[in-house]
């Protein structure tokens, strides 16, 4: 059995080819970052880094590995931006960290789990960011609930499509 | 001690984590919130993206270019025919707009003020975003090797666009007018209030900083005031779009863009704006002058051979009235417009109506002239002119001139 950082004792535990680990994130990235010069609204709705990082953390299941990949991300996603870097960082850390943990303890394979996660993971990722950028940044930031939860809507449809495509890429450990 | 750490090894992790994230957060914020700090680190991540970014639009267009130029050219011929139009309009009305600039400078001049210009510019393509909402930056491909500086304005040719904030060898980042972070220095066109532009969290730009008290209407036009250093002043910023009380005794106005900012694709970046003293010019071009070029000369009369040929009362016609010429005659006359025609281009509230007796302008029926199906005199179209007889040409009305030129009450500006 090869080993990876994501091997644990529980069952169903997936790994990722190393091209996969390092290019989905980045054509994630990519994608997030070329197509709101087309069509604007994308990056209002729409955040396919955090999809990611929900997806590799619930198949990794592993608490150390989804926080990794979260802080990973979402430093890479600070980085194209001209914010200080982290507030994505923590955000996405803290996904990662919780995605994981719910995937040790949930099905989360089927896709009405994989919706409501989303759309939850969505909201902590909001809030955590609204937090952090106005507590530890000082940025002006409104909250709308109607927002949140519309994006988080958003995001679930294409997640649920996107988890089944990357299904592709697992690996049994 | 050993079993706790084992127990909660991945909390313990998570906070370990967490806590070098707001360490690194803290610094930076520490430091004035200055991308500099990060260069490093962010060129990773640009160098990363930029070249696969770049390829994608380099194909992007080379498909467009391909499509566009080779098969797609249906109403060409008439978008061209109407460009023309369009040109000709347009150099009637520079003539208009160059008096006016003219009679500034020379004011600028007497007040020994100093006008900014743009001297040099580059173009660059929009080649990426941020990707986040939250963060209103975009990606040119040019760089540091094309010139490119930190705080260049970065301008369309509809209006502002944002300024340089990151420079890197072959890319740079542009900060928007509509992120929360930028500020630019914008002046009311009609009523020269001053004011500031800022981005609000959901992407609108805002007038902030014009008091409660002062009239502001939607519609009004908002300028660059060149209060930042940035923008020179004058630049097209937009328009209000909306206007309400805010809080603190100053107005909400909330401004539509004059550049489309969310779908940018070519952009210019100010490599060098110079100051100078106004210089008063004057070379004037008259309206008149322009329209004479553009009319066809009725040919020359010849040596009078043939008197009875000659018109009665062409002292009439050289003083301006218009009389039509007997077919297969040579008249004397050759300049198509009359000094009242002249006045006209200059002044034309001071012309009669084309129903007085006066007729600004005689051609030879049957001429490439008479055949010309529209004149265009300073932003208004003359009615079709008549296969046969004398054309009849309306004065111009003058269209209403959205001047940018500086005037030389704004030398007190503080700025």
């Amino acid at each position: 059995m090869p080993i990876t950082y994501t091997s644990g004792e529980q069952v169903e535990v997936y790994r990722f080819s190393i091209p996969v680990t390092i290019l989905v994130p980045l054509l994630a990235l990519f994608v997030q970052a070329f197509v709101p010069l087309r069509f604007p609204w994308f990056a209002v709705y729409f955040d396919l880094p955090l999809l990611v990082t929900i997806f590799f953390a619930m198949a990794r299941r592993s608490p150390i590995a989804g926080l990794l990949t979260g802080a990973f991300i979402g430093l890479a996603q600070d980085m194209l931006g001209h914010n200080p870097i982290g507030i994505y960082g923590i955000s996405k850390t803290v996904v990662g960290y919780g995605a994981s943990s719910l995937g040790v303890k949930l099905d989360v394979e089927n896709a009405g789990a994989r919706f409501l996660i989303t759309i939850g993971f969505y909201l902590v990722h909001s809030a955590v960011y609204f937090t952090v950028a106005r507590a530890l940044v000082n940025m002006s930031q409104s909250w709308s609930w109607a927002h949140g939860v519309w994006a988080g809507l958003a995001n679930a449809v294409l997640g649920t499509f996107l988890y089944f495509a990357l299904d592709r890429f697992k690996q049994r450990t | 001690m050993e079993s706790v750490l084992s127990r909660y090894r991945n909390l313990i992790i998570l906070v370990g984590v967490l806590f070098l994230q707001v360490l690194g957060l803290a610094m930076q914020v520490k430091r004035g919130n200055d991308t500099q700090d990060t260069r490093l680190i962010r060129i990773w991540a640009v160098g990363a993206m930029s070249p696969l970014e770049r390829s994608l639009v380099w194909a992007r267009n080379g498909t467009g270019i391909l499509w566009h130029n080779y098969f797609y050219l249906r109403g060409v011929r008439a978008e061209n025919r109407q460009l023309k139009e369009q040109i000709e309009q347009m150099r009637l009305e520079q003539v208009r707009l160059s008096e006016d600039a003219a009679q500034a400078h020379r004011l600028q001049n007497l007040l020994a003020f100093k006008e900014q210009f743009v001297s040099k510019t580059v173009a660059a393509q929009v080649i990426g975003s941020s990707g986040s909402d939250m963060s209103r930056v975009v990606y040119i491909d040019k760089g540091e090797n094309a010139g490119i500086r930190r705080d260049m304005a970065v301008i369309t040719a509809q209006g502002i666009v944002g300024k340089v904030l990151m420079v890197y060898p072959t890319v740079s980042q542009v900060l928007l007018i509509n992120d929360q972070s930028s500020g630019v220095g914008a002046i009311l066109e009609k009523s020269r209030l001053q004011g500031v532009l800022r981005g609000a969290p959901n992407g609108e730009v805002m007038l902030e900083r014009v008091m409660g008290d002062e009239q502001v209407a939607a519609g009004d036009v908002v300028l660059t005031s060149g209060g930042d250093q940035i923008f020179p002043k004058g630049l097209p910023v937009g328009a209000v779009s909306k206007v309400g009380n805010g809080k603190d005794l100053f107005l909400t106005i909330k401004i539509k863009p004059a550049s489309n900012l969310s779908k940018l694709e070519e952009v210019l970046v100010l490599l060098e704006k110079q100051e100078r003293q106004a210089i008063a010019e004057d070379k004037r071009v008259r309206a008149a002058d322009i329209l004479a070029q553009r009319l066809p000369s009725v040919p020359d009369k010849p040596p009078a051979t043939s008197v009875a040929g000659a018109i009665p009362g062409s002292s009439a016609q050289s003083a301006g009235v218009g009389t039509g010429v007997i077919p297969g005659s040579r008249p004397k006359t050759t300049s198509p417009i009359t000094s009242a025609n002249a006045a006209a281009a200059k002044n034309p509230s001071q012309v009669p109506s084309s129903g007085s007796a006066q007729q600004p302008i005689s051609r030879v029926p049957g001429s490439p002239a008479a055949a010309r199906p529209k004149i265009s005199v300073v932003g208004t179209t003359a009615p079709d002119v008549p296969a046969e007889g004398v054309a009849q040409e309306k004065p111009a009305t003058p269209a209403p001139i959205q001047s940018t030129s500086q005037p030389a009450t704004d030398n007190n500006d503080p700025h």
